[in-house]
């Protein structure tokens, strides 16, 4: 049986390619695949928390699925921003997310949209899981008025509702974070915030500040140190004199999670925020992850590490290649569909590409709007002061 | 002055020139400054084994090592604390900012614990400190990157506050900024770091140093003063030489020191032209030209002035991203030759 549904699903998927329609690949999908699985997850480490996440993680095929889509759609789109960048129609600053991917999907499939998150400059896949298209992502590197900020923002000021960009002042991002989780807090909506930080940031002033008044005032704020083992050039061993960064809140409850793995981040974030939830306060994660490319375009990234390091992480803890081998090996899908999303993938961001090099530069007249939100138009002094422009809020 | 021969190294009439960017200006005087005096060293993010983020403290560290050239971590408030703590103590650091926009973190420190101490404690603490760092509008960098902060730090007693434009400039200023007993903030900027310019025998030899507080004049004229500093004044002279070939003579002003402003020099300019106009890559609102502008009115050359002096600045936005914005929010070359047509009115 299984094998003819086999032959009728090659025949019936090979005319739909000359047909070059898209169609869902035939009657052999619901019936042949386990519909979930439990997996294994790494032991997270814990301090001043009564238990880690649970060490077994279950994963249904939709979501399976759905996270590889958007974990491969975040890695093909880093790498196509990788060679704009190079071919200069991507400028000035570029840091990209690839090797990261598990730790912005398992975020988000550990909370809801309505929650809230802000992270720093290495914001693309933040963008995207929460709500961005890769369309209006790319678009706004080319500097297009496409952009998801019109043109205005570049690569390290993106937002989206709930998402609090993108921003380029080391650490900044931190009392901010805190902020937005006063508000939810403040209004009641059972909301809270994810509030992102790196390695090099961690070891702000204004972090501690922040870790401070959030304990003390019971901030529904999950703070999370991307620990990718080097700030810019500088490894964690040359800037932090304590590494074990989920331990740095001191008295707010932390955890130490493998970021390479999705579904070990979707269950230390879902522990986390249950935490923030139940009113005890905030809690920090730190995901043990790992960037490809360098700190940024400028940057090859090769000469404070070696290549063999790089080479080694992304064969054996690649986060894409795990969530395959991890399906594939628990008949979750097969080779062909995973195959067709990244078919799939790869056509969107041509298309997003595409779109992101055609569309126009914003207009001249949009050039000083957007000073103050709810004000009357203002005039603007331009280079000299013969030049008066506009100002629309 | 005949065109330079497009070489690297000419010799003309015995004297050896050297084409030297900008950023190798900087590392050599950085480099030669800590050979002569013990006590100089150097902090900053990725300064040490990166070689500098931006390449200017390139081969420091491997030739100094651990103890003169120190990587630390991002952390700005603290680590330019500690640069402060170490030169009230009888060191004489030179703490870098990886751009002036991160200072804004640590301008704490700057302003109440290094400018204000020599004051505060009557002649008895100095601090002997150099701040340095790209400043201003870079390229595509956006608004949280691209400012200039030449107006703020300007603005306060206690601190002197510099921004060379040359080669020479840079190698210059830097030396005497760091032989300088008191804090010094040094403006370089990101765009000029590649610039080659020609260096004279005598500005290569170890002890050359260009007084802090002195503007030089880049190009004489006649017609019109051009005041700008750091990379407006390419700018300056670009427009100048557009002009030049419709009779128009600008004499172009370097200001190198933003503060103390050589307001002399300016003045004594304007005695001759009878004309000003500012050029600066910064917001207009307090700013560079505005100074200028104020002492002019309240000194003896406002009475030379034969039409209102005039101020080129950046756009009052924060920087755009787009490429097409970006170029439209800081003064081009046709901006600087429309207000000086139209202070003169022709």
């Amino acid at each position: 049986m299984r094998k003819m549904l086999t032959i009728i699903s090659n025949v019936l998927r090979g005319s739909a390619s000359r047909n070059g329609a898209r169609v869902v690949v035939s009657a052999r999908t619901y019936a042949d695949f386990t519909p979930q699985a439990s997996f294994d997850i790494k032991k997270c480490d814990v301090h001043k928390l009564e238990e880690g996440p649970p060490l077994q993680a279950v994963l249904t095929r939709e979501e399976g699925l759905q996270y590889y889509r958007t974990m491969q759609t975040i890695r093909r789109m880093e790498l196509k921003a990788d060679q704009l960048y190079k071919q200069k129609i991507i400028r000035g600053f570029c840091h990209l997310y690839d090797g990261q991917e598990a730790c912005a999907v398992g975020i988000e499939a550990g909370i809801n949209l309505s929650d809230h998150l802000i992270t720093a400059y290495r914001a693309h896949g933040y963008t995207l899981t929460r709500g961005g298209t890769v369309r209006e992502i790319m678009a706004e590197l080319t500097g297009r008025r496409g952009g998801i900020a019109k043109g205005k923002g570049g690569s390290m000021h993106m937002y989206t509702k709930h998402f609090y960009g993108g921003n380029g002042i080391v650490g900044a991002q931190v009392p901010l974070g805190a902020g937005v989780a006063l508000a939810c807090k403040y209004l009641g909506k059972n909301e809270l915030c994810v509030c992102l930080y790196g390695d090099g940031a961690a070891n702000q002033g204004q972090i501690f500040e922040t870790y401070n008044m959030a304990s003390l005032w019971k901030l529904p704020c999950i703070f999370i140190c991307e620990n990718n083992k080097y700030g810019m050039g500088t490894s964690v061993e040359r800037a932090a004199a304590s590494t074990d960064y989920y331990k740095r809140g001191d008295f707010i409850p932390g955890l130490r999670v493998d970021g390479m793995d999705v579904l070990c981040v979707r269950e230390a974030t879902k522990l986390a925020a249950e935490h923030c939830r139940s009113g005890k306060g905030p809690i920090l994660m730190e995901l043990q992850t790992y960037r490809y490319h360098g700190h940024s375009m400028s940057d090859p990234g090769i000469s404070y590490r070696t290549r063999d390091e790089i080479q080694e992480v992304r064969s054996k803890s690649d986060p894409i290649s795990m969530l395959k081998d991890r399906m594939l090996s628990n008949n979750m899908a097969s080779v062909e569909e995973l195959k067709e999303i990244d078919v799939e993938v790869r056509k969107e961001i041509e298309d997003a590409a595409q779109f992101a090099t055609t569309d126009p530069e914003p207009p001249l007249d949009d050039l000083c709007n957007h000073i103050f939100y709810n004000d009357p138009p203002m005039e603007v002094r331009g280079t000299n002061p013969w030049t008066k422009l506009k100002s629309i809020s | 002055m005949t065109a330079p021969v497009p070489c690297d190294i000419c010799i003309i009439n015995s004297i050896l020139l050297l084409q030297v960017t900008v950023r190798d200006a900087l590392n050599q005087a950085m480099d030669e400054e800590l050979e002569r005096d013990e006590r100089v060293f150097l902090l900053g993010e990725e300064v040490a084994q990166y070689d500098g983020a931006y390449k200017v403290s390139r081969g420091l560290w491997k030739k100094y090592g651990d103890k003169r050239i120190i990587d630390t971590p991002i952390t700005e408030m603290g680590f330019a604390g500690i640069a402060v703590g170490a030169a009230m103590a009888g060191l004489r650091p030179i703490c870098e900012f990886m751009t002036f926009n991160f200072s804004m973190q640590a301008i704490d420190q700057v302003i109440n614990s290094a400018a204000k101490t020599y004051y505060m404690s009557a002649g008895l603490q100095s601090v002997p400190i150099v701040f340095r760092g790209p400043n201003g509008a870079s390229a595509g960098v956006a608004a949280q990157h691209s400012q200039c902060f030449a107006a703020w730090y300007g603005h306060c007693p206690g601190l002197k506050v510099v921004s060379p434009w040359s080669a020479e400039d840079a190698r210059g200023l830097l030396k005497s900024a760091i032989r300088d007993d008191n804090p010094v903030v040094f403006l370089e900027n990101e765009l000029m770091y590649g610039v080659p310019f020609e260096m004279s025998e005598e500005v290569q030899s170890k002890d050359f140093l260009i007084p802090i507080g002195k503007a030089k004049i880049e190009r004489q004229g006649t017609h019109i003063t051009l005041v700008s500093h750091s990379r407006m004044v390419s700018l300056c002279l670009d427009a100048a030489a557009v002009l030049a070939k419709e009779g128009i003579e600008c004499e172009v002003i370097n200001m190198r020191t933003i503060r103390p402003l050589d307001a002399e020099a300016i003045e004594t300019s304007i005695m001759k032209t009878n004309h000003l106009v500012t050029v600066e890559g910064g917001w207009p609102q307090f700013g560079i030209g505005a100074e200028i502008l104020a002492r002019i009115m309240e000194g003896p050359a406002f009475n030379y002035l034969d039409s209102p002096a005039v101020r080129v600045t950046g756009v009052d936005i924060p920087m755009p991203y787009a490429k097409i914005l970006e170029d439209n929010s800081v003064p081009q070359i046709k901006d600087i030759i429309f207000s000086i047509k139209k202070t003169l009115n022709v």
